[in-house]
């Protein structure tokens, strides 16, 4: 198992975000990880990676114990993220933005190595037109992608993706999707947070459901889809269920 | 790397080895005298730049490096007989350590909280040294005039400290540009960018940003031993003008911050602001009241500075503009 959490809970003052959360990842899968919005997927993003501790439970990734470690020191073991609300380099160029990734990722390479790096990663989500823009001239579609590039030049055991088709129209959407098939083709793992049922749908091995900060199901696509406790978790949410019956 | 290849090095380098070489070469008192200041603004504003201009941390109380190393130095020269060259190096050294301790209460701010913390650092190294006795106390210390003996007499050891002073002033340019262009400058543009962000990324902002200030506060100890050396006497007031740190902060920001060449375009052009206004009857008595202006009307009008202006003009210069 590349990552293991057990029994991870969070508090924010009174707002139980996570509560008890339990799960394993196998190596080489993609995991999608869904639930309604403020359902706690990007709190057990920020706890895996450790932006913050867990107030309870621990997070194993590949056999150590990464629970409470500082992000930098999690990023090093070969975990990179892309933010759901983007979050560029914005006086850097976009080259100099992915190089940032490859230079403190996993592989800790020197600059010159991790501007050829850059460039491979740029070219992978198509964004090497724009190596030498400055990040802050990029559209949202573009920063996205950015994000995605700057993970990917880390070179990381395991990918974790927050929404990043969030804010894209179909077409930017089919061209995501399209990028991120050719990642776990070369054989990444990844979680990712998705709101948009189809994508996850197609494209994951595995799907686990947050809903209140407590995991409510997990399993293949098909078995989510068909759960009820899973289509009940929706039904606040009208545009969702419509979108998980359509499946 | 090889520095002499380097486009954006050889402006920076170029200039400062220029400024000291005519001084050298026309052997004037009085030049010397005003090049002596602009090489130490440039030092200081350029040694700020690190912190402030690579690292996006602003800070107000740099002068308590210049002040404190400065101090030090002086000691080691008058009370302790060290020759001034290794007395500057004891100097500097100790600014370093002073960086790493202050550092440790203050680095974990940001943005404004941090700003405001160097203020209040400054005027705390004011009421210690006046009150330390061993730096003797408010009225400071003298050095004895057979101090100069060892250089060949008072006016050889005014050349000597300025050579010694164009020197430091080269490696700060030097130390700046290595730092700017390695992986660890890029780490600290991500920091200065977004701190969060940077460290998700495997950027160790702790040390990376304790490192910065280390190095940022390495040269003012070596330049403040050297200028106080100059004059022969060092006390409290002298030593940790607020004054002084708002100008080095204006000249980094007037030139471009976080460019090679913005503080030594900067200290220049401030000099010769100051220049003019010494010698205006309004301005005279306005000192702080103009930097605070200039200050001002640079965040507002030009963020990126003379230099950073430039660059945006002209992007077909920006390769020697760094
Ligand atoms: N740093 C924080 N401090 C306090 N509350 C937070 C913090 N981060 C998230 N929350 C709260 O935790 C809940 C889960 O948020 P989040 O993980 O962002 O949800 P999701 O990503 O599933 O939409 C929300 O109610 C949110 O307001
Ligand atoms: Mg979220």
């Amino acid at each position: 198992m590349i990552l293991q959490v057990q029994e991870v809970s969070k508090r924010f003052g009174g707002l139980q975000a996570l509560l008890d959360v339990n799960f394993e990842l196998a190596e080489g899968q993609i995991m999608g990880l869904i639930g309604p919005n403020g359902a706690g997927k990007t709190t057990l993003f920020n706890v895996i990676n450790g932006v913050y501790p867990p107030t309870e439970g621990q997070v194993i990734f590949r056999g150590e114990k990464i629970t409470g470690l500082p992000s930098y020191e999690v990023a090093r073991r070969g975990l990179a993220r892309a933010h759901q609300v983007v979050r560029p380099l914005n006086d850097l160029t976009v080259r100099e933005n992915v190089m940032v990734g490859a230079c403190f990722g996993r592989e800790r390479h020197s600059r010159s190595s991790a501007a050829s790096l850059a460039d491979q990663a740029l070219t992978q989500v198509g964004l090497i037109d724009r190596a030498d823009q400055f990040a802050l001239s990029l559209n949202v579609a573009q920063k996205k992608r950015l994000e995605l590039a700057r993970a990917l030049a880390a070179r990381p055991y395991l990918l974790l993706l927050d929404e990043v088709l969030a804010g894209l129209n179909p077409s930017e959407i089919a061209g995501m999707m399209e990028t991120i098939r050719t990642i776990r083709d070369q054989g990444f793992t990844i979680l990712m947070i998705e709101h948009i049922m189809q994508a996850v749908m197609s494209i994951s091995d595995q799907i686990i459901v947050l809903d209140y900060g407590q995991l409510i199901a997990g399993g293949n696509p098909q078995e989510v889809a068909n759960n009820p406790k899973v289509i009940e978790a929706y039904l606040g949410d009208p545009e969702m269920t419509a979108r998980l019956l359509a499946e | 790397m090889n520095l002499w290849r380097q486009p954006g090095f050889w402006p920076s380098f170029l200039l400062v080895f220029l400024s000291g070489l005519v001084v050298l070469v026309l052997r004037q008192d009085t030049l010397r005298e005003t090049a002596f200041t602009v090489l130490m603004f440039i030092g200081l504003a350029s040694s700020l730049n690190i912190l402030m201009g690579y690292t996006g941390y602003v800070n107000f109380g740099h002068i308590v490096f210049f002040g404190l190393g400065g101090y030090f130095g002086f000691f080691l020269v008058s009370e302790m007989g060290w020759p001034v060259y290794l007395a500057a190096l004891g100097g500097g050294v100790l600014s370093s350590i002073l960086a790493y301790i202050i550092g440790a209460a203050v680095l974990r701010l940001r943005g404004a909280y941090f700003a405001l913390a160097t203020i209040g650092v400054n005027e705390a190294a004011r009421a210690f040294v006046s009150n330390f006795e061993p730096f003797g106390g408010s009225t400071g210390l003298y050095v004895n005039f057979s101090a100069y003996d060892r250089y060949g007499g008072a006016g050889q050891a005014l050349w000597f400290t300025f050579i010694l002073l164009w020197l430091v002033v080269l490696a700060v340019i030097v130390v700046s540009y290595l730092v700017k262009r390695s992986r660890f400058g890029l780490g600290l543009s991500a920091i200065r960018e977004d701190e969060d962000t940077a460290m998700v990324m495997g950027v160790n902002a702790p040390l990376d940003k304790t490192k910065a200030f280390l190095i940022s506060a390495f040269f003012p100890g070596l330049i403040g031993t050297l200028y106080f050396f100059k004059n022969g006497n060092v006390e409290p007031d002298d030593a940790f003008r607020f004054q002084m740190s708002l100008e080095i902060l204006v000249m980094v920001m007037l030139g471009g911050k976080g460019l090679l060449l913005g503080p030594i375009v900067g200290a220049f052009a401030y000099e010769r602001l100051r220049g003019y206004l010494l010698t205006s009857v309004i301005f005279k008595n306005l000192h702080l009241a103009t930097s605070g202006l200039v200050l001002l009307l640079i965040v507002l009008f030009v963020p990126g500075g003379g230099v950073g202006w430039l660059r945006e003009r002209f992007p077909k210069l920006r390769r020697w503009l760094e």
